[in-house]
């Protein structure tokens, strides 16, 4: 599930179509939403580094912490962009050391383009998000060149924002931002707004967000009550692991649901799938019918050994999955040197279909309709 | 000197020399019945012993210098040759009568001083919130702006506040707010079985740990304290007699 959200990020938007927006939303309860934002983003940019990406850089818009990347770097041990290619840049907020006004300050850390090394811009109010916006485009512009930006945004964190501005200019700077970049990944955490906002902010952000993903804790005390430090077992429990829900809405507006727990490890941060009782609540969930909807267990052993025809390459050869959008130069060579060998090696009379499954590709049986993004 | 460590050093990870513990973020909480006051004059103490070298910049909207003054002087600790030093920073907010925006320009000016290891020391929030006339919003741009402190030249933040205060608000923003932001929460409560006399209370210690990765290990402890004339016995439960 992770995977799809890196595939929908890596792959961005077709031409004329706002980016893949995914919104992470954690709480005081499982307050891990920047474990994931760093996963996400590491993710992102180890893609944008190897060329597999549609966008060649991504921009950070962080309330603070000029040091996080370096912390990512640390944690997921990669390299983010800004570090190793010159590009992207770095958009901090800045309480100011005097007056109450605070100051966005976008800052290209870029140290091969001497264009844009020194390009310091200072948004004199924290308020003026379209400023913000404005700022984020041209440099972006600068960096990646003209045309429609291919580069993608991360922001952290949408609520230290809505502090300062409205709903509605925020809500204005996400979509003008879908509008121009290649993929907008948002964190925010609800744990600072009075109930009322949060019922806005959170239906504004997923409104705006292709994919969502909250974070639950594992369990909740059963008094519901904050601050019960009794159960310290509990509270330890949920220090460390979590639920992990994505939401995805598709170009057709299907809607799918996903659930995936994760912990909390010195490495960074592991989705493991849901362990057990998952999966006996969504069978208690189908409705008694007279037919039989569930396989037997001897059945669904039956079915896995079935080879589907064009699943040829799991016996004996090692499978190889096509993983779109590398470099076109190095596809051409290996499709080119395949094809030249096959004829020699296999017996000329008999003919055979070489299929490679393509990793966007839903696995054999899944009710996915694959073609649902055609556009007819 | 006896720093050998208590109970409290080991939760907060204090037992290997404080030098370790910079940029983070501390809460403490605590409630009418149990106050949990000496933590702040603990640390304050850790932090100006003789081996290290880090200086405190202190924000008193709760008491006066003098106070501070005569409770580290009994555990062996003399603030005001500390003062002189320039190792602690006394910021007077009963007597400043600051306005509440005049704190960011006075820290300002006192912190591009030194390269040493500074940790600022609120004493405490729900004062604070009182002197800007209730406006959270203000308590927490400082918050953020002391935070930025943290991350960019390595600053410790440690924040006092008093939970029940905030017991009849449904969410009470400012508090989860700043739990969230915090690294470390400690945590002062009564007993649950009620007063005792060898027992003042017990401390919940929350290591959330740094979210760089280095120290990820999340450790909880809870013990009981009993607070003596002039040192804090920590003890786990049952431990003593």
């Amino acid at each position: 599930m992770a995977e799809l959200i890196r595939r929908a990020l890596r792959d961005g938007a077709l031409d004329g179509e706002h980016a893949p927006a995914l919104t992470i939303k954690d709480n005081i309860d499982s307050p891990f939403g920047p474990h994931v934002f760093n996963h996400v983003l590491a993710q992102l940019s180890a893609n944008i580094l190897a060329g597999k990406s549609q966008s060649q850089s991504v921009s950070f818009i962080f309330e603070h912490q000029l040091t996080f990347g370096l912390q990512i770097n640390r944690v997921e041990k990669t390299t983010l962009l800004p570090f190793k290619n010159g590009l992207g840049f770095w958009i901090v907020t800045r309480i100011l050391l005097a007056g109450r006004i605070g100051l966005w300050s976008v800052e290209a850390l870029t140290n091969q383009s001497p264009k844009a090394s020194n390009a310091v811009r200072l948004c004199k109010d924290v308020r003026n998000l379209d400023n913000l916006f404005s700022s984020i485009l041209q440099l972006g512009k600068e960096l990646v060149g003209q045309g429609k930006g291919r580069f993608s945004v991360a922001i952290d964190s949408a609520t230290e924002m809505i502090r300062h501005a409205s709903i509605s200019s925020l809500a204005a700077l996400l979509s003008n931002i879908r509008s121009h970049v290649t993929a907008l990944l948002v964190c925010s955490s609800f744990c600072c707004q009075l109930p009322a906002d949060i019922a806005t902010v959170t239906s504004v952000l997923e409104y705006m967000s292709s994919m969502v993903a909250s974070i639950e804790p594992m369990t909740r005390s059963a008094s519901g009550q904050r601050g019960n430090y009794e159960n310290l077992s509990l509270l330890e429990r949920n220090s460390k692991t979590g639920k992990f829900h994505v939401r995805l809405k598709r170009r057709n507006g299907r809607v799918r649901l996903m659930s995936e727990d994760f912990c909390i490890e010195q490495s960074g941060i592991k989705f493991t799938p849901r362990s057990g009782d998952g999966e006996t609540i969504s069978q208690s969930l189908v409705p008694k019918v007279q037919f039989n909807l569930q396989l037997s267990e001897k059945e669904r052993i039956e079915r896995a050994k079935v080879v589907l025809p064009f699943e040829h390459q799991g016996i004996g050869k090692p499978i190889e999955i096509y993983d779109g959008r590398q470099s076109l130069n190095e596809n051409n060579i290996e499709n080119s040197s395949t094809t030249e060998k096959l004829p020699t090696s296999q017996d000329p009379g008999k003919g055979e279909i070489i299929y490679f499954r393509d990793s966007d590709d839903e696995m054999p049986d899944s009710d996915e309709d694959p073609d649902d993004d055609l556009d007819i | 000197m006896d720093r050998s460590p208590n109970l409290l050093d080991q939760a907060l990870g204090l037992h290997d020399g404080e030098s370790t513990w910079s940029g983070r973020v501390v809460l403490i909480e605590d409630c009418v019945e149990t106050s949990a006051a000496f933590v702040l004059h603990h640390l304050v103490k850790g932090f100006l012993s003789p081996l290290s070298s880090s200086a405190i910049i202190f924000v008193a909207f709760a008491q006066p210098f003098s106070h501070y003054d005569r409770i580290l002087r009994k555990m062996g600790c003399n603030l005001v040759v500390q003062k002189d030093n320039k190792r602690f920073i006394f910021l007077d907010m009963l007597t400043l009568e600051c306005p509440g925006e005049n704190q960011k320009s006075v820290e300002a000016s006192l912190l591009p001083g030194g390269s040493r290891s500074i940790t600022i020391l609120i004493d405490d929030i729900s004062l604070m919130e009182v002197a800007v006339k209730g406006s959270s919003s203000h308590v927490l741009d400082f918050l953020h702006y002391c935070r930025t402190l943290t991350t960019e030249f390595g600053c410790s933040l440690v924040v006092l506040n008093h939970e029940d205060i905030y017991s009849s608000i449904e969410r009470p923003t400012l508090i989860l707010q700043i739990e969230y932001l915090a690294e470390v929460i400690i945590k002062a409560e009564p007993l649950v079985t009620g007063l005792a006399t060898d027992v003042h209370g017990q401390l919940t210690v929350i290591n959330k740990g740094n979210s760089d990765g280095l120290s990820l290990q999340n450790k909880m402890c809870n013990f009981h304290f009993r607070v003596r004339e002039n040192s804090v016995e920590y003890f786990y439960p049952g431990s003593r007699t």
